[in-house]
C-alpha cells in the first residue's frame, strides 16, 4: 500500500520519540492504578504480628491462632510425637524443606521444624500448600485411614497428608511442606507470631 | 492530496510493522470490519484543515471521559455505598489504599474539568453555528450527553456522603416535589425514604456507576456517528464538500488521522494534562470550588450547614431557580423556579431551529451578534457566580435581570439572528 | 471582550464580599506559622492532640502508625501516645459513643480526622478558624459548661486547654448603630483573669503546633502529593510537550 513513497524520516523520528516518552508516561501512570490492589493500611494493620498466650496449652494439644486472617496452628508435641518425627523419612516428599526454603525460617531448619529452645512447640500456617484449604487434624494413629496408622494432618479437599512437623508425604497433590510463619518467644508463655525480630 | 500520506506509513512509522500484522489483519478483516471502520472514521474521514483551538475540546472531552471511567472503576473497588460507611470509606481511599488519594483527586478534578471542557465545546458550537443544518442531530445528541453528564455529576456528588452531598441531594430531589399533584409522592419515591437516606445512596450509586455511564457511552457513539455522517463544521462555517478533487476528496479536507489525532489533538491533550496535574497535585480543592469544605463533614440529617450551594457547574441554573419569586397564574413561585431551571437546560435542544442567521460562523456575522453573545456569556458567568453565594436582595435582582437576558438570548434568536449587516462568506476555508 | 468580562466579574466579587462579612462580625486571626510540614512542631502538636483532644474527639480515619510520617517510631508512639491495650496499627477511635457525647455536651463531639479541611469558609481558611477558635474561649456563667466562645457562640465544648492559657473574659462595648439607631454589642477583646502555665506567646505557639498537626492529619499525603506533582509537571512540560509539538510540526508542514 505504502510503497509509492519512502517513509518520511522526520515523521518517523517524531513518532518514535513521542511513543517512547508517552510509553514511559503511560507506564508511570499505570503504576499507581496497579498498586491500589496491594494490601491497604487497614489490611496491614489487621495483619500485624499477634501475641498468643500458650500457658494453657497442654502436651499433645493444639490451639489455632489467627494471623493475617489465616489459621496458625500451635501444637505442643509430646515426647512420643517428637520421637515419631525422627524415626523414618521414607514417606516424606521433602524432609529438609529444600523445595521452598523461604517457608521454613532458618531457626526451624531441623527435624522438628521448630525453634531449638522450644523444640516441642510446632507453629505453622494451617493452609495446605496445594490449593489453600485448611487441613484437619492432628489425628492420632489409626484415626484417619489416609495416614496409614501414623499421626498427622489430612487435607479434606484433595487428600494431602502432612506429619506432625507439617512435612508433606510423597505422591500427594501438595508440593510443599506447611509454611512456618516468623515467630518468637516474648516470654516462656507468650508467643509472637508474624515477627521474629528480623523484620520479617 | 492525501494519496501520498497513506495510513500504514504513518500509523506505525516503521514499515516492518505492516508485514506480520497484515496476515492477521486480513483474517480478522474478512470477518469484522476493522479496516473499513478505521478508514471511515480515521484515515479517510476528512476534516476541514482550518480548525482552531476551539476544536480541541471535543477530543479533550473524550480524554476526560476515559479518565473518569478508569479512575471510577478503581474507586468503586474501595468505596462503600452504605450510609454508615460511605464518608469513612472515602477517607479510607484517601489514606489507606495505596495511591487512593491520587485516583480520588483525579476523579473529583475530572468531574469539574469535564464541565469546563464541555461548556467550551458547546460554546464553540454556538460561535461557529455547528448545530445548523445538517448537523441538528449532532447537537441534539450532544445536549443529551450534557444532560446525562449533569445527572452523572449529581448522583456522584451524593456518594462522599458529606454535608454538601446530603443537602444538595435533598434540595434537588425536593425540586420534584414542586410538580403539581404527584410531586410530594414522587420525591419520596425517588428517595425511597422520607429523607435522603441509605436507600437513596444505594440507588444513586447504581445510577452513577452503571446506569448513566451506559447511556452516556451510547450517546457519545451516536454523537460521533452523526458527526461523521455529515462531516465537521469549521470556523468559517463553509461546506468543504463543495470543492472536491478528482478522487472525491475535499480540497480543504485533511485525514483526521494522523493530522488531527497525533498532529494536533495530542498537543492539546498534553496541555490539558498539565493544567489537570496542576490542579490534582497542587490545588485539588480548587479553593472550595471543586471540593467544598462542608463536604468534609459527614452527612447529618438533623443539621443543615449555614450556607449550601451546588458545585459550580450547576450554579447558573440554580440561580435561575432562586430568581423565580413570583406567583404567576395562581401557580407557586416554587413551581416556576423548577420550571425555569429545567427550561434553562432544555432550551439548548432548540438552538438549531431558533437560529435563523443566514451565515453559520460568527466571523461573518454583524457586530451586533458579537455583543449579544458577549452579554449572554457575561449573564451566564454572573448567574454562575451568584449561585455560589448565599441569597441576598441585590443578588436576587441581578440574577433576575440575567435570567431574563439568558432566556431572551434564546427566545429572541429567531429575530435578532437575522438582524444586521452580514459579511460575505468565502467560497473556501481560510487558514 | 474578555477584559470587559473579567472586570465585570471582579467588580461584582468586590461588591459582594464585604456584605457577607458584615453579618458575622467575626475576624479570624492568622495562624502564627504554617507548621504542617515542620516535624518538630507536628510532634508537639500530636502530643497535645492525644493528651487533650483524643478523649472526647476521635480521629477515626487516622492510624497511630501513620505518625511514622512525622518522625515518630513505634516505640515512641507506644511509650507516650498510646492508651494501654491499643496497638500502633489501631485507628484513633475513642470509647465515647455518639449518644453519650450528645447527652453530655449537647452535640456529639465531631471526629477530627479532616476537621482542618472542613472549616474553611468566607471568613478565612480552616487553620485560621481553628487557631482563632482555640484561643477564643472565655468564662460565661450562663453556659452549662461555664465556657463560651466568640468564634463558635454557645459552643458545647468546655475550654480544655484552660490550664495552659488561663481563663479570660470577653469585653464588649455597647454602641449605637449609626444607620438604624439600635444599640449593638461590639466585641472589644479579651481580658486575662487568671494566667495559665504558659505565656500568651507560648500558648499561641502551642495552638499553632496543634493546628499544624490537625492540618497534617487532614491529609497526611499532602507533602508527597506536591513532591510528585513537581516530577509530573517536569515530565509533561519538558518531555511530552516538546514531543507533541514536534509531531504537530512534522505532520502539518505540508498543510497549506
Amino acid at each position: 500500500m505504502s510503497n509509492e513513497q519512502s517513509v518520511d524520516k522526520d515523521r518517523r523520528n517524531a513518532v518514535v520519540a513521542t511513543s517512547v516518552v508517552g510509553g514511559i508516561g503511560t507506564l508511570c501512570t499505570a503504576w499507581p492504578f496497579v498498586n491500589t490492589f496491594a494490601p491497604s493500611e487497614k489490611a496491614k494493620a489487621a495483619g500485624a504480628p499477634v501475641e498468643v498466650d500458650i500457658s494453657a496449652v497442654k502436651e499433645g494439644e493444639m490451639i489455632v491462632a489467627e494471623w493475617r486472617g489465616q489459621p496458625v496452628w500451635i501444637l505442643k508435641r509430646s515426647p512420643e510425637m517428637m520421637a515419631s518425627l525422627t524415626k523414618s523419612k521414607e514417606l516424606l516428599a521433602d524432609p529438609e524443606s529444600k523445595r521452598n526454603p523461604d517457608w521454613t525460617p532458618d531457626y526451624c531448619k531441623n527435624d522438628f521444624r521448630a525453634r531449638e529452645d522450644h523444640k516441642e512447640l510446632f507453629v505453622c500456617v494451617g493452609i495446605c500448600t496445594h490449593l489453600g484449604c485448611s487441613p484437619s487434624g492432628p489425628f492420632t494413629a489409626g484415626a484417619n485411614p489416609a495416614l496409614l496408622g501414623e499421626e498427622g494432618f489430612v487435607c479434606p479437599c484433595h487428600g494431602s497428608v502432612f506429619d506432625l512437623a507439617g512435612r508433606v508425604w510423597k505422591a500427594k497433590p501438595a508440593p510443599d511442606n506447611l509454611r512456618i510463619p516468623p515467630y518468637k518467644f516474648v516470654s516462656e508463655t507468650k508467643l509472637l507470631v508474624g515477627d521474629d525480630g528480623k523484620g520479617a | 492530496m492525501a494519496a501520498g500520506k497513506k495510513e500504514p506509513v504513518v500509523v506505525s512509522g516503521l514499515g516492518a510493522l505492516d508485514k506480520p500484522a497484515s496476515g492477521l489483519l486480513t483474517w480478522v478483516d474478512a470477518r469484522f470490519p476493522v479496516m473499513s471502520n478505521w478508514r471511515a472514521h480515521m484515515t479517510e474521514y476528512y476534516a476541514p484543515k482550518n480548525f482552531n483551538f476551539w476544536y480541541f475540546f471535543g477530543s479533550l472531552a473524550m480524554l476526560v471521559l476515559v479518565i473518569q471511567i478508569v479512575t471510577g472503576i478503581f474507586l468503586v473497588m474501595h468505596y462503600k455505598p452504605d450510609a454508615d460507611k460511605a464518608f469513612q470509606s472515602v477517607e479510607y481511599i484517601m489514606r489507606e489504599v495505596p495511591w487512593g488519594w491520587l485516583i480520588r483527586y483525579m476523579h473529583s478534578t475530572g468531574a469539574s474539568m469535564f464541565f469546563i471542557v464541555v461548556y467550551l465545546h458547546m460554546f464553540r458550537g454556538l460561535l461557529y453555528g455547528s448545530y445548523r443544518k445538517p448537523r441538528e442531530l449532532v447537537w441534539v445528541f450532544g445536549v443529551m450527553i450534557f444532560l446525562c453528564l449533569m445527572g452523572e455529576a449529581f448522583f456522584g456528588y451524593l456518594l462522599p456522603w458529606g454535608q454538601m452531598s446530603y443537602w444538595g441531594a435533598q434540595v434537588i430531589v425536593n425540586l420534584f416535589g414542586a410538580i403539581p399533584v404527584i410531586g410530594p409522592d414522587l420525591s419520596i419515591w425517588i428517595r425511597g425514604d422520607y429523607v435522603v437516606s441509605d436507600a437513596t445512596l444505594n440507588r444513586f450509586f447504581s445510577f452513577h456507576v452503571i446506569a448513566i455511564p451506559l447511556v452516556l457511552l451510547g450517546l457519545v457513539a451516536a454523537h460521533i456517528l452523526a458527526l461523521h455522517e455529515v462531516g465537521s463544521n469549521n470556523p468559517d462555517g463553509v461546506d468543504i464538500n463543495e470543492h472536491k478533487d478528482a478522487k472525491g476528496i475535499p480540497l480543504d479536507g485533511i485525514p483526521f488521522h494522523p493530522y488531527y489525532t497525533i498532529g494536533h489533538d495530542l498537543f492539546a491533550a498534553v496541555v490539558f494534562l498539565i493544567v489537570f496535574s496542576i490542579i490534582v497535585f497542587f490545588a485539588p480543592e480548587m479553593g472550595g470550588y471543586f471540593l467544598e469544605s462542608n463536604n468534609f463533614i459527614a452527612a447529618d440529617s438533623l443539621k443543615t450547614p449555614p450556607h449550601i450551594a451546588p458545585v459550580w457547574y450547576f450554579t447558573p441554573y440554580y440561580s435561575i431557580l432562586r430568581a423565580m419569586v413570583w406567583n404567576f397564574f395562581w401557580i407557586d413561585a416554587k413551581v416556576w423556579g423548577v420550571a425555569g431551571m429545567g427550561a434553562s437546560t432544555l432550551i439548548f435542544f432548540f438552538l438549531p431551529w431558533l437560529d435563523r442567521s443566514p451565515v453559520k460562523s460568527i466571523r461573518y456575522r454583524p457586530s451586533l451578534h458579537k455583543y449579544i453573545y458577549a452579554v449572554f456569556v457575561v449573564c451566564f458567568f454572573i448567574l454562575g457566580y451568584l449561585g455560589t453565594l448565599p441569597p441576598s436582595p441585590t443578588g436576587q435582582i441581578v440574577s433576575q435581570i440575567c435570567m431574563v437576558l439568558y432566556f431572551g438570548f434564546f427566545l429572541g434568536m429567531p429575530w435578532w439572528s437575522r438582524m444586521g449587516q452580514f459579511k460575505p462568506v468565502p467560497d473556501r476555508v481560510t487558514m | 471582550m474578555k477584559k470587559l468580562l473579567l472586570t465585570l466579574l471582579l467588580a461584582f466579587a468586590a461588591g459582594h464580599a464585604p456584605a457577607a462579612l458584615a453579618e458575622d462580625e467575626i475576624k479570624l486571626d492568622h495562624v502564627l506559622a504554617d507548621q504542617s510540614t515542620n516535624v518538630q512542631a507536628l510532634q508537639h502538636g500530636a502530643q497535645i492532640f492525644v493528651n487533650y483532644c483524643l478523649n472526647c474527639h476521635g480521629a477515626a480515619s487516622m492510624r497511630y502508625n501513620r505518625l511514622h510520617d512525622i518522625g515518630l517510631t513505634d516505640e515512641q508512639i507506644k511509650a507516650s501516645l498510646l492508651f494501654s491495650g491499643d496497638k500502633v496499627g489501631d485507628l484513633m477511635t475513642i470509647a465515647l459513643t455518639k449518644k453519650d457525647g450528645k447527652a453530655w455536651f449537647g452535640a456529639a463531639p465531631p471526629d477530627l480526622s479532616v476537621i482542618a479541611r472542613s472549616k474553611s469558609s468566607e471568613l478565612g481558611s480552616g487553620p485560621d478558624w481553628l487557631y482563632t477558635y482555640l484561643r477564643s474561649f472565655y468564662r460565661d456563667d450562663s453556659r452549662p459548661t461555664g465556657w463560651n466562645n466568640t468564634v463558635f457562640p454557645n459552643v458545647g465544648m468546655p475550654h480544655v486547654l484552660y490550664e495552659l492559657q488561663g481563663t479570660q473574659r470577653a469585653v464588649y462595648k455597647e454602641e449605637k448603630d449609626e444607620h438604624e439607631g439600635k444599640t449593638v454589642r461590639k466585641f472589644e477583646g479579651f481580658e486575662l483573669e487568671k494566667p495559665g502555665t504558659l505565656t500568651k506567646l507560648q500558648y499561641d505557639e502551642t495552638v499553632s503546633d496543634l493546628v499544624g498537626y490537625l492540618v497534617w492529619m487532614g491529609e497526611p499525603e499532602a507533602a508527597h502529593r506536591k513532591q510528585l506533582g513537581v516530577l509530573v509537571l517536569i515530565f509533561l512540560s519538558l518531555l511530552l510537550l516538546p514531543c507533541a509539538w514536534w509531531l504537530h510540526h512534522v505532520y502539518w508542514k505540508d498543510v497549506h
